[in-house]
């Protein structure tokens, strides 16, 4: 009664070959990321030192440390943040709590996925017009992290509001019908039941921009600066940056330098990518309802 | 104007809580009230049958204004609380619904603290134009959770969440939470339908209980829970009011047989 028949066999056959086909998938797409890595690691690990990391680059870049890069880029990416998250946390707290559905909030959505399609070489002219020229920044981390925080803008929209939409709506309605108005609503139960997730996927899109060489390149990154930014208005080194030009315009520089530069700057991004997640899973863990 | 001022003597029927007038109210092209009258009388608990989508939650609704939130609703007619027009467009939202507490068929407690959960209105509102300091509060969280017989439950777990209850505790949690604001009116769409036999019967009880200090009008799918814990009853058909008196003969003698043929169960 209960043995297999010939249907069954050929069903079993089938399962295990999908079940293969897809975990060969996986991995194809493992792969990549794990060859990146190792590479980085094998090549790159024996350059990493302290010295590496903490001083000066000397000889024209072939030899010494990577420290204004290293710095550069953290000013960048903070700058950046400081200027994207309180305007898209903003337009977002908007769109999604206040806008009525209609076809300018419609159209309003649109510019934002559209935004976010905008390569970066575009967001590194605008920049170069608008804020270097323009507002008279100059080629400044301002300028560099102006752009870099419009580029970014539009996920961090998209991240914002897809934590705020974590929130269920009953809460909400539960306040309104109190009396609550939107602000009250959204600084007694929604903000606090979604800012946790708000800054860490906020953090994790804006720590991408860390790896962006375009859009600073016109805007306020310089190919050779030995000296330590002093404020917004001075130009820096760049991690991105570095990378590209000594990899390709700089002769004679140490094979494991460039692969030095690369583990450092995807080690900056993983840390904070990790940083995050793990911020999200423990505050994930700790809220029910 | 304000809902809460006292409505001028001798100008309007003092004994009705809610005096609604040919109102109708349409989603989009949908009609969903048509003409309804209805005088819910000051203190009593008033249910409201029909079958399924003849606009009892609508109607419900319409008094504390929520589903203006849907952009696409229209609505004509008058509904008074209190003498005093609420669809008037000096209305204050904000003090319309302080004045009518609403309970929802699914318990909503806020993601809070069960203290949090109950002195909510009073951080929203401000009745003394200022939060309650802690000796307030904890007066506040005691005596609507007395009026609610949570108290003795909940006593030792006030910083528990309220999400994280029973279910028939959510659902009287969420009653508490209306109380501190003083209102005069409770709607109730179906507060007992997400809970089990015993969860029903206690929060009817406490329903009972707030008869006389609230007016109440609950809507319900149960017969006998109508037939129990209401004084007057209201029976809608397609969104209009088919019958209006008060509980006992209306389940004796209904004066219209779509009603004796809905208290027998043949539809809805
Ligand atoms: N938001 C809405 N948009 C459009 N139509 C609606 C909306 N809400 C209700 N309706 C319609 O209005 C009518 C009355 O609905 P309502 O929810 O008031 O009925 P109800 O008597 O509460 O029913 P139930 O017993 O199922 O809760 C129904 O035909 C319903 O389809
Ligand atoms: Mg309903």
């Amino acid at each position: 009664m209960f043995e297999a028949t010939a249907q069954n066999r050929r069903n079993l056959k089938v399962e295990g070959l999908f079940r293969l086909l897809f975990l060969w998938m996986t991995c194809m797409l493992i792969l990549p990321v794990a060859l990146i890595l190792g590479v980085l690691i094998v090549r790159g690990g024996p350059a990493i030192s302290w010295e590496f990391l903490f001083t000066q680059p000397l000889n024209n870049m072939t030899a010494g440390g990577i420290l204004p890069a290293l710095v550069g880029t953290v000013w960048l990416v903070v700058v950046a943040l400081i200027a994207s998250v309180p305007v898209g946390v903003a337009a977002a707290l908007y769109l999604s709590e206040y806008a009525p559905d209609n076809r300018l909030t419609r159209a309003i959505n649109l510019a934002i996925i559209n935004l976010a399609g905008v390569p970066s070489i575009v967001h590194a002219l605008f920049g170069l017009g608008a804020f270097v020229i323009f507002f008279r920044f100059g080629t400044s981390i301002l300028a560099a992290s102006l752009t870099l925080a419009v580029m970014t803008l539009p996920v961090v929209i998209v991240a914002t509001r897809e934590s705020l939409q974590t929130v269920p709506l009953a809460f909400r309605e539960a306040c309104w019908n109190m009396g609550a108005t939107r602000w009250q609503t959204i600084r007694k139960i929604v903000l606090p039941n979604s800012i946790s997730g708000i800054l860490t996927g906020v953090i994790l899109e804006v720590s991408r921009t860390s790896g962006e060489t375009a859009p600073i390149m016109f805007t306020g990154a310089a190919f050779f600066l030995p000296f330590l930014p002093q404020g917004v208005l001075d130009q820096t080194m760049a991690m991105s940056l570095h990378l590209f030009v000594i990899s390709t315009q700089v002769p004679d520089v140490p094979e494991h330098m460039p692969f030095g530069v690369a583990l450092v700057l995807i080690s900056m991004v993983l840390a904070m990518n990790g940083i995050s997640i793990a911020f999200r899973v423990y505050l994930r863990g700790r809220k029910k309802w | 104007m304000s809902v809460a001022e006292p409505a001028t003597p001798g100008a309007v029927d003092a004994s009705a809580a809610i005096l609604v007038e040919k109102l109708n109210l349409w989603y989009g092209d949908f009609q969903a009230l048509l003409d309804v009258d209805l005088r819910v009388r000051a203190g009593a608990i008033t249910s409201l049958i029909g079958p399924s989508g003849c606009g009892k939650t609508t109607l419900l609704r319409s008094v504390n204004r929520i589903n203006e939130r849907l952009g696409y609703v229209r609505t004509t007619g008058s509904i008074r609380l209190w003498g005093l027009d609420v669809l008037d467009p000096s209305v204050e939202i904000a003090q319309l619904r302080k004045q009518v507490g609403m309970v929802f068929q699914r318990p909503n407690p806020l993601p809070l603290s069960v203290r949090d959960n109950v002195l909510f209105g009073t951080r929203v509102h401000l009745p003394d134009g200022r939060p309650p300091n802690r000796v307030e509060g904890d007066r506040i969280v005691e005596e609507a959770l007395r009026q609610v017989l949570l108290w003795d439950e909940l006593k030792d777990s006030l910083d528990r969440r309220g999400t994280e209850l029973s279910l028939e505790q959510q659902q009287k949690l969420c009653i508490a939470r209306l109380l501190p604001v003083k209102p005069r009116l409770l709607l109730m769409d179906e507060p007992c339908s997400a809970l089990d036999p015993a969860g029903t019967e206690a929060v009817e009880e406490l329903i009972w209980k707030l008869r006389g200090d609230y007016t109440i009008l609950i809507v319900t799918h149960n017969m006998a829970q109508a037939r129990r814990a209401s004084e007057e009853c209201v029976f809608m058909l397609l969104g209009e009011i088919i019958e209006h008196s008060d509980t006992a003969s209306m389940f004796l003698n209904p004066a219209n047989s779509q009603t004796a043929a809905y208290i027998e169960g043949r539809y809805g």
